[in-house]
């Protein structure tokens, strides 16, 4: 007698919201393109449970000011366009195939150049005119600062529906009140904690936010570097959403690109580690490997840094989305 | 846990009223204030005002237009219920249903069973028969197991199985509160994944003073034990709060500072 296989298949109640991003010239913006992602009803890439609508998206990550500190395997593919954040952004939607662009307000960090609220517009718009992807825009986790550019920023995107970010449960209320009023979404950041997770999201909906209008940022970590515990945040976070919790039930973002290439195993080159082997491979693989985790964990939205890792990232995506297998 | 708001019931006096002269908007009031407060479901029952099919398809019609909140239809008669069944597959657009109830009597249990697969409801099965309400564990567990047992033949799942262990006044019945909470208990190994359980709490407090305290604490301890469905008072606030937190604590709902407002607006 064959033994019988037990079914295993768990069923849940609860999706994870979808989140569209970006809006047409019909809906008030200038996008030529949108991107949606959320909408799971199972864990991630478990076709046999649930529906997953929507591919993860990759998010290419842009500056207003060029890097200084960018290692010279990343540097020597952007170095060419990063005086200009447009040709910056066009690069990596034309030549890479970003799906959103992530405009980091890095100039306006008081540490760097502390530009103003007028110079972060200006990026702003500049970037909105030279691509037709939606936007993300990240600004500088200086709380003080944030408040101050993000007046300028919100409205200088108005009606394009971009994803602004981060508030955190110590600094929401100026960011959820320019997200309502010039109708853009918001990214929730909590430090690798579950519980701030929620909290945040339930400060921001008590201020009559949408709940489906929040993308989950549960902080990030290189591989390494505790992504571990990013990763039971995030699982935690999902089972919790698909289990009926509205207050967790948000698309989750990494940022990915920002965290790897701060790490020694990315950042060091052959002649410093020789036994690591080819910096040239081994940082796009280190940044790679690091977002593989996070779309196992339940990562909606990728933002990555090296046109080497998103090539592998986009080429796994479509594997576990089961093109062409089945 | 499911929260069923027991306030439409003819029963209660407004609502009885409003029944007897078909004035929608009491009944309508209860339906939205028990869906703010939480309700998963509304508990809708004629009560012994009328026992006819059109007021209970008017009554269920009423609660139908005013929120989405899914229903469960609650009369203790086979014909009415089936009227009522019918009523709301026509008003509640597919949403989902319960039974409420039948007991572990054949001559109820088997046709309340049909009705229940055939409009796809979940249904509560009280562990009382013939012979009346059980006073001790070993009764409640045989009858619950029957109930289970008649049900999955014909084809409900647990998760469509609601059993009952019948709670009885704390101020009348002392020692029976205990043997609920036992019951419960095993209840919960009936099958793996168990079936609901599922208790009418207000019956703990009957007559007694204390009534918000003592249902709040039973309710919690019912809770422990395994009860994952309650028929209760939903705008009790202290109630809800108190449901809330026995999530958390058997980590059912995931802590934080503002648990009570995320409870509030968890549906």
């Amino acid at each position: 007698m064959p033994l019988a296989i037990p079914d295993v298949k768990k069923t849940w109640t609860n999706a994870i919201n979808t989140v569209t991003l970006g809006a047409t010239k019909d809906e008030g913006g200038t996008r030529t393109k949108k991107v949606t992602v959320g909408g799971a009803t199972a864990l991630p890439f478990h076709h046999f449970e649930g529906k997953m609508p929507y591919p993860p998206a990759i998010a290419m990550e842009v500056w207003d000011v060029a890097p200084q500190d960018w290692p010279e395997v990343l540097a020597e593919h952007f170095r060419d366009v990063w005086h200009d954040p447009g040709l910056w952004a066009k690069k990596c939607v034309e030549q890479y195939g970003a799906d959103l662009i992530c405009l980091r307000l890095a100039g306006c960090d008081p540490v760097r150049q502390n530009r103003g609220p007028q110079e972060a517009a200006q990026a702003v718009k500049h970037v909105l005119e030279s691509v037709g992807v939606p936007l993300i825009i990240w600004g500088t986790g200086n709380d003080d600062k944030d408040n101050e550019i993000f007046p300028a920023v919100a409205e200088a995107a108005s009606g394009e529906n971009c994803l602004l970010g981060t508030i955190t449960e110590d600094n929401y209320k100026t960011l959820v009140a320019l997200c309502t009023a010039y109708k853009h979404k918001v990214i929730a950041e909590s430090p690798c904690d579950v519980n701030i997770a929620k909290q945040v999201n339930i400060l921001a909906t008590d201020m009559g936010f949408k709940p489906e209008d929040i993308v989950i940022y549960p902080t990030s970590a290189a591989l390494g570097y505790g992504l571990e515990y990013v990763y039971s945040v995030m699982e935690r976070a999902r089972l919790a959403a698909l289990r009926g919790d509205k207050m967790l039930s948000q698309p989750m973002i990494c940022d990915i690109g920002i965290e790897v290439w701060g790490v020694k195993e990315a950042k060091a080159s052959e002649q410093e580690l020789p036994e690591w082997g080819a910096q040239r491979e081994r940082g796009p693989l280190w940044e790679a490997t690091t977002a593989y985790v996070y779309l196992l964990a339940g990562a909606d939205i990728l933002v990555l840094r090296h046109p080497q890792a998103v090539a592998s990232v986009r080429q796994a995506i479509k594997q576990l989305m089961g093109d062409g297998l089945t | 846990m499911i929260l069923i708001g027991e306030r439409i019931n003819g029963s209660f006096k407004d609502i009885a009223a409003a029944i007897r002269e078909r004035n929608k908007a009491p009944i309508q009031e209860w339906a939205r204030r028990q869906t703010e407060a939480g309700a998963d479901y509304l508990d809708v029952n004629l009560g012994a005002v009328s026992k006819s099919a059109d007021d209970f398809r008017w009554l269920i019609q009423t609660v139908c237009e005013a929120v989405p909140t899914p229903i469960s239809v609650d009369y203790n008669k086979l014909d009415l219920m089936k009227a009522g069944l019918e009523a709301y597959k026509e008003f509640g657009g597919g949403r989902p249903v319960i039974i409420n109830s039948t007991t572990a009597e054949d001559s109820k249990l088997v046709p309340l069973v049909e009705l229940a697969v055939q409009y796809n409801a979940g249904l509560i099965g009280v562990v009382m028969d013939e012979r009346g309400s059980p006073q001790d564990v070993d009764r409640r567990v045989e009858l619950g197991a029957k109930i289970f047992a008649v049900a999955s033949e014909a084809g409900l799942t647990p998760d469509r199985i609601y059993l009952d262990p019948i709670v009885m006044p704390l101020k009348f019945m002392q020692e029976q509160a205990k043997n609920v909470l036992e019951a419960i208990r095993q209840f919960a190994m009936i099958s793996d994944p168990p079936p609901h359980i599922s208790i009418g709490l207000s019956n703990i407090c009957s007559k007694a003073k204390e009534r918000s305290l003592i249902n709040r604490t039973f309710l919690v301890m019912a809770m422990a034990a395994g009860c994952d469905t309650a028929i209760c008072n939903v705008c009790d606030t202290e109630l809800m709060n108190a449901v809330a937190t026995a999530e958390l604590i058997l980590n059912k709902e995931i802590y934080s500072d503002d648990y009570l407002k995320a409870y509030r607006k968890r549906s």
